[in-house]
Formats: structure tokens, sequence, C-alpha cells
């Protein structure tokens, strides 16, 4: 357990020390600023002794051996499986299947849920500030079903109109899929009332936690939500892993995703039966490690506890905003502080992100330029591309403080 | 790095000698690079003897890219359109008098790829267009 600092809600400098990465320099004394954690976040020595520990030690293929390597395999992977789990308070583990990432987990929603249960002129509900792993998959079963798909408007402030979703939850919805956090205007959805209007419509809803769950406790059984997909790569865990949580009765409703080994209980020439959950959507040698190091992961967060997280990105985004709106011409988009988690998007009077973000780049300040893969959202604001900075738990006020140095120093250049 | 701010680059991004549009043109094209958004078009007149009369570029973009289509828009006219084929990215290169790295050299090839496409009056830009390395 960390010492926990009651007004910033951890003891940053302790977490540092965790993540070797952020000693490193990007170039002969200029030190690392990593800001961009809403793409990857960096790993704690837990994870990835995790990882090296696995591969020195205990590799194997899991499910199968009788041998004591395979034994320990698996014992470790569906252990880490039970942690995720209680991370996100699922009821059950049998409830937690394990993906590559946030942009499988919803893949694998609408090629078996949406293919058995959605028919022509069927409606969808999205959002206009989803990320594309929210709105291609649904794109593409809309084009293969002929689905209706409607959009939650975003405001001018980058909060959802709610008001319009009322109206559109009349449509007779069967899904309602979206965010928990937005990975551009960093907007924390009311996933809670969103789904209870959805359910009283009938509808189901997917939850895109790829931002959410890394930053803020989440409790699926609060919420209420169907299905929930995130990624383990932004949650302190490796690549390659990621989870698709869904309610038991719904999953064990559902076809199998992809076919092969795992995923069956008996095969015969001409078919097969599937396996029971959740190994009915796990078909193929899984990222064995990876599952293990996410394990590893949510120990980590846990051991700080993800209240505390969520209070210190409360603290650093407020100072963030603050110190953002000092310098000329910048405009952050999205909501005001106490709506929004650790992100904030930007643009610059006359100057071009990208050239934002290499000039940054030059002293060692990490930030991300571009559409974020949100493009309609871009669209809808008007602007090509925008700059990104986003906080985690291990970043530091001095780092915010060096970021609106370097963005003087960018104005400086352009001026 | 900040080598590649050199003053020309940041000058021509800031106040370009070529940007706008060309009506009538005799050649027009336009592409984007979709990874950050850039978007640049460019409007040629042509003479009869297939020598570059006029050139002008629209769109939005980074300063590399920017600067990029001004200096190479300049550096053109006067050529023939024969010639113009003949170009490749060490010619863009010289031009911006920078060394780039692979993410910001998409960037700085965006308006010769437009302009070579538009000169060889193809439906579709493509990255052989500027790319010799990819024949190697």
């Amino acid at each position: 357990m960390q010492q926990t600092n009651f007004i910033t809600g951890l003891d940053v400098e302790q977490i540092r020390a965790d993540f070797p990465i952020l000693n490193r320099e990007v170039k002969p004394g200029v030190k690392l600023v990593y800001l961009d954690s809403a793409a990857t976040s960096q790993k704690p020595l837990a994870v990835i002794e995790t990882l090296d520990l696995y591969n020195r030690k205990y590799n194997a293929n899991i499910h199968r051996g009788v041998h004591t390597l395979a034994e320990e395999a698996t014992a470790m992977y569906e252990d880490a499986r039970k942690k995720i789990a209680e991370f996100i308070k699922a009821r059950s583990a049998r409830e937690v299947v394990y993906t590559r990432n946030a942009t499988e987990s919803i893949n694998l929603v609408t090629q078996t849920w949406g293919r058995a249960n959605l028919n022509a002129g069927d409606v969808i509900i999205l959002t206009e500030m989803e990320h594309h792993s929210n709105l291609v998959p649904w794109q593409m079963l809309a084009a293969e079903k002929n689905l209706r798909l409607e959009f939650i408007p975003v405001t001018e402030d980058g909060l959802l109109d709610l008001e319009t979703y009322r109206k559109l939850l009349t449509l007779g919805p069967r899904m309602v899929a979206f965010s928990g956090m937005s990975n551009v205007l960093g907007t924390i959805t009311p996933v809670k009332e969103i789904t209870a209007l959805a359910h009283q419509a009938g509808a189901l809803t997917l939850v895109d936690g790829a931002q959410l769950v890394p930053h803020l406790p989440v409790n699926v059984q609060d919420l209420d939500i169907d299905f929930l997909a995130f990624s383990g790569h932004k949650m302190c865990g490796p690549t390659g892993i990621g989870i698709l949580w869904g309610r038991e009765a719904l999953l064990e409703a559902m076809p199998p995703f992809l076919g092969g080994g795992d995923m069956i209980k008996k095969v015969y020439l001409r078919n097969f039966s599937s396996n029971t959950l959740p190994h009915k959507f796990e078909a193929g040698t899984p990222s064995i490690a990876e599952g293990i190091g996410l394990g590893a992961a949510v120990d980590y967060l846990t051991g700080i506890g993800m209240q505390a997280v969520e209070t210190y990105e409360q603290n650093i985004i407020r100072y963030a905003l603050d110190r953002l709106s000092e310098v000329p011409g910048l405009k952050v988009i999205g909501p005001e502080a106490g709506k929004r988690g650790g992100v904030s998007s930007f643009t610059m009077q006359g100057i071009h992100p990208h050239d934002v973000a290499q000039i940054l780049d030059s002293a060692g300040i990490a930030v991300r330029a571009g559409h974020h893969c949100a493009m309609p959202l871009h669209d809808k604001f008007g602007l090509p591309a925008t700059t990104r900075a986003s906080f985690y738990l291990y970043n530091t006020h001095s780092e915010v403080d060096a970021l609106v140095e370097g963005l003087y120093r960018v104005q400086k250049m352009f001026g | 790095m900040d080598d590649l701010y050199r003053e020309v680059i940041v000058e021509r991004y800031k106040n370009p000698y070529y940007k706008g549009e060309l009506n009538p043109h005799d050649i027009s094209f336009e592409d984007e690079n979709p990874l950050c958004g850039d978007h640049i078009r460019i409007d040629l007149t042509v003479d009869e003897q297939g020598k570059i009369t006029g050139a002008r570029f629209s769109g939005h973009g980074c300063a590399i890219s920017q600067a990029s289509a001004d200096l190479l828009l300049e550096s053109v006219i006067g050529k023939t359109v024969d010639e113009v084929k003949t170009m490749n990215k060490q010619n863009v290169l010289d031009l911006l008098g920078i060394e780039l790295g692979p993410v910001r050299l998409k960037c700085a090839l965006l308006p010769l790829k437009v302009l070579k496409a538009g000169v060889y009056g193809l439906g579709e830009a493509s990255d052989s267009l500027v790319d010799d390395s990819e024949e190697e």
C-alpha cells in the first residue's frame, strides 16, 4: 500500500520510482516528460518483472498440458482473470473474456451478438465522440445487416446531448454503445444514467472503457451495463491483451467468435460444440504472458487504489487546464475540470499540431498530434487535428509546467 | 531538432508566396495524408510547349508540408511537365535543406506526390511517385 497524500491523492515520487522508463533521457541531457498515456501507459517494474519471470520460469501452453509448467502457467493465467474480474466487480470470472485489446472486444460483440440478434432496420445508438474502434465495427455490421445508426450529439462544451438521446430512444434501439471517457475531450460520460435510460427503452449498453477503466474505479454491477471493453496497455499492463466483460446470460447466448482450438468442447469432422464461458470466445493460443502481466498491473493499481488515482488525476488536470489557459492563442476543447479525466486536447492559433508536437519533442515532452482516431469528432469541431497531452498517476505538476514552458517556446518560434 | 524549423520553413509557412487557387487551370489535383489529415490541392497552368506557367497550392497542413509546397511550386515554374515527372524525394529535401524522419518525410513529400499525380493525370496519388527507396 502506498502512502497517501490527501491533498493530491497519492505519493507521486514514490510511484515514479516504480516506472523505470521515466528516468530515461530522450537525448543526452533531455529527460522524458511522458504525456501520452491516453495512447499507451508506461509499465511499472511489477509488470515488467512478471513478464520476465513468466518467460524465464513458467512458459508453457495453457489449458491442455498436464506437465508442471503447463499447470502453473494455466493457474497464473486464470488467476489473473480472477483479479481482473474483481477489479471491475464482475459477478464471476466467467464473464471476463481475454481479447487482444478494446477494439477486438467491441468487434467480438458486433460479430457475435450483433450478427445473431440484429435485423434490417434495427437501430443502434452511438455518439459523435466515439473512437474509431467503437464506430467502424458498427458501420461494418450496419452495412452487412442494413442497420440504422444514430448518434448522440456532442455539445459545444464537449458533453453528450442527453435531450437528443432521450428522443433517439423513442426509435426503439437495440443497443447503445458509447465511450465511458472520451480519448480526445476527456469527457467522463454519465454511464449509469445513459444505461438506465437505454434499459427503460429495451436496449442493451456497451461501454468502451479503454480510457475509463485505467483512470477511475469501475463497478460493472453498480453501473448496470451489459458489455465493457478495455485494453491492458492503457492501464499499466502489456500490449496485446484486452478484456471483454459481458453479462453471463448474454455471453452464454452468443455464438462463438473465432473458431479453433480451446474454444471447443467436442469437434467432429463436420461440426463442433462450443466450450463453456469464457473459453468459448478464446480461440487459439492466447497472449499468456500478457494476460498474467495484466493481472500484475491490476494488482499494482489496486495497491494504490483507483479512488486515489482518480483524485490525483482530477487534481493534475485541473492544474493543467489552469496553466494552459494562460497561453495566448491556445484553446482547449472539451468540458471544464470536474467533468473530464486527465486528457487535454488543444489547438494553437496558426500553428499546426504536428509542429507543436515536434517542437515539444525537442524538449523531451511526448504528446500526440493528429485526430486521435476520432475523425468525426474533429470534423464536428471543425478541426483537422489537435495536440493532446494526457496524464496518468505518474505525471507531476512540474511536468505540466514543462509542457507550458514548451508551448511558449513553440509560440516564440512561430510568433 | 530545431534545425527542422529553419527560418525559411517557418517564413514560408507563415507567408507563403504560392498559396491560393488558379481558375482556370490546366491541371488540378488534391490528396491528403490520412495519418495527420493534411490536405493539399495544387493547380497548374501549362503552355503549349508543356511548360508550367503558373502554380498555386491550397489546403491545410503543418509547417513542413506547407513550406514544402511553397518551395516546390516556386521551383517548378518554368519547368516542363516532363521535367516534373523526373523529380524525386531528394529534390524536395534539397529545397527544404533538412533531414527528416519517416513520419515527417510524409508531410514533406505530400506536395510532390500531389504534383506528380497531377502531371501524370492519375486518378490516385501513390507513394511510389515520390519514394524511390521502395523500388530498390
